[in-house]
């Protein structure tokens, strides 16, 4: 069988050589996959296994007839099941006819209506918005007066001024099943859910725990039998998620929704569980039954059975809402959270407090209930829970607020508080004593790491280590086997506990190396990372390493797949459990520079405790993180950079801002709120920041350095060995200087570069290989000024963009660095041509999602993702890749909105806007605008998005901190009902020329070949 | 796996009473005790479900056992004590715990459940059955998997490994007991009221399958595992089912040769888990013991007739032997899909079907309450229609 993926997302491990036969790097959008059926003639298309992008896609090309034009099966899960799901009215009707009960709601015009169905149904109920998105302006009303504002509100934000009014169930459980039904009608559970905060919280936000913990097995086995009866009415074939409500005072439960395709939850539950899901869930729709099928991981049992956990599974979500400003960080109905960690123990105190560790910056808990903060705020944030909720509940016990109380306030299973409160008590016991065995042990048991013991006993967290190591107090692996240990397991899915003695999985002693991967996804660590560790895994089997130890704990990775490497550890990825696995294993040593910045920021401590770091030592990644030792390095070298100071006070800042003149930009080494960086435009903003928002003092000093408003950004990938470099590519950045490198749009290659602004780049690269003597990957980053190039920062890792790179020269730079790290050199040291045509990509952001956030761009990153698209030209490229972002591109007579932007933009700003309007686009302001055309009154723009008129809208805000409140109040808008907020005079250029593209050739380029240049 | 005949269960013992396994080939654990202060020995034998350990620890199925969850967290919502509309308890299988012990890795002490009544602790604690956690479960299941089910022994109230080791020398092994008599009633209890009677055969019967026969508009004639022939036709009995209980089918002659009897009367027979085994050896097929059975929630029995899979409840030590099946009349239903075992049979000629599963859950999945209704189809026949016939005509 031969395999055509379609995927314009260049960072994932999918779009690799080795998994489809062939690669389609274009939008998943109707037309454009209708392009690839038309060229490649499928026999038949799984529309499961993308999401809900491409689930939707997949039944607009069943309905409009594109599948049967073309005589393509679809494959799994028929449509009109599909649709089932999708459809409300639909969904209802037929979970009654299976009979299963659903939420009591109806559809309201008006506050009347509403009222109507409050008084039926009673208070509180759940006002929902219809055909908005982003769940804006709906929310809980516990009485009439509330009621009547929120579907006010709510049917002012809708464009079919509707709104959906439902019993309230925020206090009630919400339990999940993942089902797998095959077409003969055999289905099991591989896995139920349980979410701690209830259903008032998202799934995805919510704080999830594998198998359920505190229903009978009456409910368990009710809600199960209720999940395969709703799979069979929507005749899943494949894999879905089912969701309940249930009562947590009686065995009255509603089924909520069904995913009739993988989603988030069912990769959770694969990994939580072993249970391969998207494996079986393709053979079950090539037409397999259950029973035909192996179980994966023993090898001899059948695919047709439940999974039984002896471990609890949790799930925290990672929010990084403090990248944004203005967002809310409230939780609640619709999702917000951008990544999770999973963490295994055979306790739920261990795993819970592993889950916290796993956060990409974990805030101590145990640090933070010891800030004063008064109860009353703490139990405030309880009713209203905030991506803080856990550490308020544990604040809240620590303040001796009674459990009942707690669990009362935050609407949470007592069990959990009961927890909890345990958790909180062995907190109490370390504090006030002395670490004994016993004390140290319990702790262990607890979830405590050294470093929280050392913390809380004012010892340091070797002192900790070695003292229990003392007492014999040492984690224990154990496998994951989906049967609870009930048959031999072939696969080595390790975690380690301390609840337990007896270990297993002895490691080997054959030739290995453990490779670190980068935690949970937030914004700047994202998939690409995944990819780095994957393709360095390969690499070393390649060169003969007999085995290769990962370590990871995102369970949406590959890396973190059960069968990809000879040994995983689902685990943290601190000092702690890293040595703990390292003395476990004896590695060759350890690689350090494919998870991002998290392994990378562990090399010098890991180094200090006597591992291997395998590739660029230690001491160079050490050199080039600190600021003042690096800057030396590049004046040895004879390296320009811009002009830079670190200042322990405000007044150095401002003497430093005087002398350079401004904008500058500042990092501040400890911030308080807010994100860390930014640029800031004169005295007045720059002491306004610096109190407001960072601790400045001679421990933690701000640097402050020169922005240049006219400056290019590029950057270089490139490998090295020490003495030969290969670079990989030179990437242009499209907007200006000023948007982080992984919101900008990039260009392979360089569009604008002059050549010698290029030969500096790769020549200033290889003297910094050099200098730094870099045994790996590594990435430059540069400002360009006509022919000046300045080095603003080299990190030794795998970067970003790694893949990109990779993908659009099509030489893998992780291969060609491997060796080199294995110490054997690199084995090239020519610098990569070039590809012929061009490879585009393109950030996509979810301010939507985040609520209240400004969408705005600046030295800061805020996206969620990217895609690339190539092209013979760079137009051709860029267009596809705006499409595959979501964007759409405007044509002439469509509404743009222009809005006011600062004066430095102008040089820029007036040409970009003339151009739009040259366009024959009709480019409105809510207030006058430079360059703009006619002014309309604010509310007019705002009713005009929400009818869906508005195209573009274009806000060249960029590293703007005051944001005027009509741009916030447009952009927003525009956000919530999808449309593109352009922030930079370049992208809205690009934005045209794509325009343009899009009027030659009335449509975009309808034919592709592999995509893959 | 730790190949040390001794596993500290717990590194360092902290303030809580301690508890000591030991198990027959020597292996030692210890964890902290909960439940009643004593002693007790049994087959140790382990179960992978991971909700229903109320319901698990008063099977009369585990008489003689001492019960390992392999779930960690056991207790979560205490023990529940709502009553069905017949008046039978939701959440348990008997009036009693009948695990003589319990092993977990945590047993809850803080549950929560609208429909709890007390914690799994207290419950244990007055009926006199001790628990050990913070042991390392998953070794212990490791150990019976490799080695078979054993005896073993644990103490509560301070005996020591020693005094275990005497105590489990002294012990009857399992398999030349006899549970019966305390498991069955002594005389015949009868449940709800109908025209038509289901005898039940009590050789240690979970209440689910009372409850179902109730549901599907039985009376329950419950009578001792002794009752003979004509007691149960006394009856005028629509069907009679042999119940499932503990111990070694070969140690259950009564019922045996009662099964046998009706089965040549062509009065529909269900036999369910020892119930089959006993109505299987009635028909003269043989039984044998699995290495460590088959207890859990998740078992996989695959229907050969329609080759349709279904998840069911199992906990069973014995099973009955394919091939001595040949000639007896008895064709296999199900297979386990794991290792080929048979789960089930049905009489070519005669309406009488049996399973190894449990059909009733309770605890576990509900997907196999067909087999109930299969039954039902053979009484509306009156005996009329074969066991064969029944399950062809009604293949789903």
């Amino acid at each position: 069988m031969r395999s055509v993926l379609v995927n314009p997302n260049i960072a994932t491990i999918q779009t690799s050589e080795r998994f489809a036969d062939r690669v389609h790097f274009v939008p998943v959008t109707p037309r454009f996959v209708a392009d690839v059926i038309e060229e490649e003639r499928p026999d038949a298309i799984l529309l499961g296994f993308g999401g809900q992008t491409a689930l939707n896609c997949g039944i607009e090309l069943a309905e409009s007839g594109a599948l049967d034009r073309y005589g393509v099966r679809v494959l799994g899960t028929p449509v009109r099941g599909i649709r089932v799901t999708e459809d409300r009215g639909m969904f209802k009707q037929a979970m009654t006819e299976a009979g299963l009960s659903v939420p009591r709601s109806r559809q309201a015009y008006s506050p009347e209506e509403a009222a109507l169905f409050a008084s039926e149904a009673g208070f509180p109920v759940m006002v929902r918005v219809a055909y908005t998105l982003g769940g804006k302006g709906g929310g809980v009303a516990r009485d009439r007066g509330q009621l009547k504002e929120v579907v006010e509100r709510g049917l002012n934000s809708s464009i079919a001024h509707q709104v959906l009014v439902e019993e309230y169930l925020g206090g009630w459980k919400q339990i999940e099943y993942e089902v797998m039904r095959d077409a003969s009608d055999n289905s099991i559970v591989v896995c139920n859910m349980e979410n701690m905060l209830g259903m008032r919280v998202h799934t995805g936000d919510n704080i999830v725990v594998a198998p359920s913990q505190s229903i009978t097995n009456r409910e368990y086995h009710l809600l199960r039998s209720a999940s395969m009866a709703a799979a069979r009415k929507c005749e899943i074939v494949g894999e879905c998620n089912v969701q309940f409500a249930l009562d947590p005072a009686s065995e009255r439960f509603h089924v909520i929704e069904i995913n009739a395709r993988m989603s988030r939850s069912s990769a959770l539950a694969s990994k939580a569980t072993g249970y391969p899901l998207a494996y079986v869930a393709t053979k079950v729709a090539l037409g397999y039954d259950l029973t035909e099928l192996k179980n994966k991981v023993t090898g001899v049992t059948t695919a047709l059975f439940e999974p039984s956990l002896d471990y609890v599974v949790v799930k925290m979500p990672v929010w990084d809402t403090l990248k944004f400003d203005g967002v809310s960080r409230g939780i609640g109905t619709s999702m917000k959270s951008i990544g999770e960690a999973m963490s295994i123990g055979r306790t739920f105190e261990e795993a819970i407090q592993k889950a916290v560790r796993m956060q990409a910056q974990p805030p101590d808990w145990t640090v933070r209930v010891a800030q004063e903060e008064r109860a009353e705020r703490v139990l405030d944030r309880l009713k209203n829970p905030t991506d803080t909720v856990l550490f308020d509940v544990l604040h809240a016990l620590c303040l001796g607020v009674d459990a009942p109380e707690v669990a009362r306030l935050a609407e949470i299973d007592p069990w959990f508080i009961g927890k909890l409160k345990k958790v909180t008590e062995v907190r109490g016991r370390l504090a006030g004593g002395r670490a004994t065995a016993e004390l140290l042990l319990e702790a262990k048991r607890a979830g405590f790491s050294d470093r929280q013991i050392a913390y809380l006993c004012g010892l340091d967290e070797d002192g900790v280590r070695s003292a229990r190591r003392r007492a014999g107090v040492s984690s224990v692996t154990k496998v994951i086997d989906t049967l609870a240990a009930e048959w031999p397991a072939r696969t080595n899915y390790l975690y380690e506990t301390y609840n337990a003695a007896s270990a297993e999985a002895r490691p080997t002693d054959r030739r290995k190396v453990m490779i670190l991967g980068a935690g949970p996804y937030r914004i700047g660590s994202s998939v690409e990372f995944d990819w780095c560790t994957m393709m360095m895994a390969w690499s070393m089997k390649k060169l003969g390493v007999e085995e290769v130890v990962v370590v990871n704990c995102n369970p949406e990775t590959v890396s973190t797949d059960f069968d990809m490497n000879d040994r995983l550890y689902f685990e943290e990825l601190t000092l702690e459990r890293v040595l703990d696995i390292y003395e476990k294993e004896r590695p060759l040593g350890i690689v350090l520079s494919v998870g991002g910045q998290t392994p990378n920021n562990l090399a010098v401590k890991l180094r200090d405790r006597g591992v291997n770091v395998l590739g660029t030592s230690a001491a160079s990644i050490e050199m080039a993180e600190d600021r003042k030792r690096f800057s030396t390095l590049l004046d040895g070298l004879g390296i320009p950079q811009p002009p830079w100071r670190t200042c322990e006070d405000e007044s150095a800042a401002r003497e430093f801002g005087r002398a350079v003149g401004y904008p500058v930009v500042l990092r501040p080494s400890y911030v308080l709120s807010g994100s860390a960086m930014r640029v800031v435009w004169n005295e007045g903003e720059l002491s306004g920041f610096v109190k407001r928002a960072v601790l400045l003092n001679p421990e933690h000093p701000v640097t402050v350095s020169r922005f240049f408003v006219d400056a290019k950004e590029a950057e270089v990938d490139a490998v090295s060995d020490g003495e030969r470099t290969v670079i990989g590519a030179v990437v242009e950045h499209v907007q200006r200087g000023g948007v982080h490198s992984g919101d900008s749009i990039m260009s392979i290659p360089a569009l604008s570069v002059p050549a010698p602004a290029e030969a500096k780049m790769r020549s200033y690269a290889r003297a910094l290989a050099a200098a730094l003597r870099i045994v790996g990957p590594f990435n430059v980053q540069y400002l360009v000024r006509g022919e000046d190039v300045m080095v603003i920062e080299c990190n030794l890792r795998a970067s970003r963009s790694m893949p990109y790179v990779s993908k659009a020269t099509g030489v893998n730079l992780i291969d060609l660095c491997c060796p080199a790290i294995l110490g054997e050199g690199l084995k090239a040291s020519e610098d990569v041509p070039p590809p012929r045509g061009f490879m585009v990509k393109v950030p996509q952001f979810s301010f939507m999602q985040m609520h209240g956030a400004e969408p705005k761009t600046g030295v800061e990153m805020r996206s969620t993702g990217e895609v690339a698209c190539s092209g013979a030209s760079f137009v051709e490229a860029m267009s596809k890749a705006l499409v595959a972002a979501g964007q759409r591109i405007p044509s002439a007579q469509d509404l743009v909105v222009a809005l006011p932007y600062p004066e430095w933009e102008a040089r820029w700003a007036v040409p970009a806007l003339e151009k739009f309007r040259e366009a024959g686009m009709d480019l409105v302001s809510p207030v006058p605008v430079e360059g703009a055309g006619r002014v309309v009154p604010e509310k007019d723009v705002l009713e005009a998005i929400v009818q869906r008129k508005v195209s573009l809208v274009l806000s060249f805000n960029n590293n703007v901190n005051d944001t005027p409140e009509v741009v916030k109040a447009v952009a927003r808008r525009a956000v919530e009902f999808q449309v593109h907020v352009v922030t930079t005079p370049e992208e809205a250029e690009a934005v045209l020329m794509a325009a343009e593209l899009q009027k030659r050739l009335s449509t975009l380029p309808r034919r592709f070949s592999d995509s893959r240049p | 796996m730790d190949g040390h005949p001794e596993i500290s269960g717990s590194q360092v013992s902290g303030q809580k009473r301690k508890a000591t396994l030991l198990l027959a080939d020597g292996s030692l654990f210890v964890g902290d005790a909960f439940g009643a202060e004593s002693c007790a020995v049994g087959e140790v034998v382990f179960n992978t479900g991971m909700v229903g350990y109320p319901e698990s620890m008063t099977d009369p199925s585990y008489a003689g056992q001492m019960l390992c969850f392999t779930f960690p967290l056991i207790g979560n919502y205490g023990v529940p004590a709502e009553r069905d509309a017949f008046g039978l308890p939701l959440h348990l299988e008997s009036d009693s715990i009948k695990t003589s012990g319990v092993m977990v890795q945590e047993a809850c002490d803080l549950p929560s459940h609208w429909s709890s009544r007390r914690s799994l602790h207290d419950w244990m604690a007055s009926e006199g059955v001790p628990g050990i956690s913070g042991m390392d479960t998953r070794a212990l299941v490791m150990k019976i998997r490799e080695r078979g089910v054993m005896a073993g022994a644990l103490s509560t109230d301070g005996r020591d490994a020693a005094e275990l080791r005497e105590l489990l020398a002294a012990s009857r092994s399992y398999g030349s007991m006899s549970f019966l008599r305390e498991v069955s009633v002594g005389k015949p209890v009868v449940y709800g009221s109908s025209d038509r009677t289901v005898v039940l055969i009590d050789c240690g019967v979970k209440l689910g399958i009372v409850r179902n026969l109730l549901e599907r508009g039985f009376r329950v004639a419950r009578v001792p595992y002794f009752s003979g022939y004509s007691d149960v036709m006394s009856y005028d009995p629509a069907g009679v089912v042999v119940s499932n209980g503990p111990g070694d089918p070969a140690l259950c002659a009564e019922p045996t040769a009662c099964a046998g009897r009706l089965v040549d009367s062509d009065v529909p027979v269900l036999g369910i888990c020892l119930g089959e085994q006993i109505v299987a050896a009635s028909q003269g097929a043989r039984t044998f013991k699995l290495k460590y059975g088959h207890r859990g929630q998740n078992k996989p029995c695959v229907d050969v007739t329609t080759g349709r899979g279904y998840v069911t409840s199992q906990n069973h030590g014995y099973a009955v032997d394919r091939d001595s099946m040949d000639g007896t009349g008895l064709l296999p239903w199900f297979v386990n899909a794991d290792d080929g075992t048979v789960e089930g049979f049905y009489h070519e000629s005669r309406p009488c079907i049996g399973v190894q599963f449990h059909p009733e859950a309770s605890p576990g999945p509900y997907d196999a309450g067909f087999v109930f209704d299969r039954f039902a189809a053979m009484m509306d026949s009156r005996g009329e229609e074969v066991a064969g016939e029944t399950i062809r005509r009604m293949k789903r």
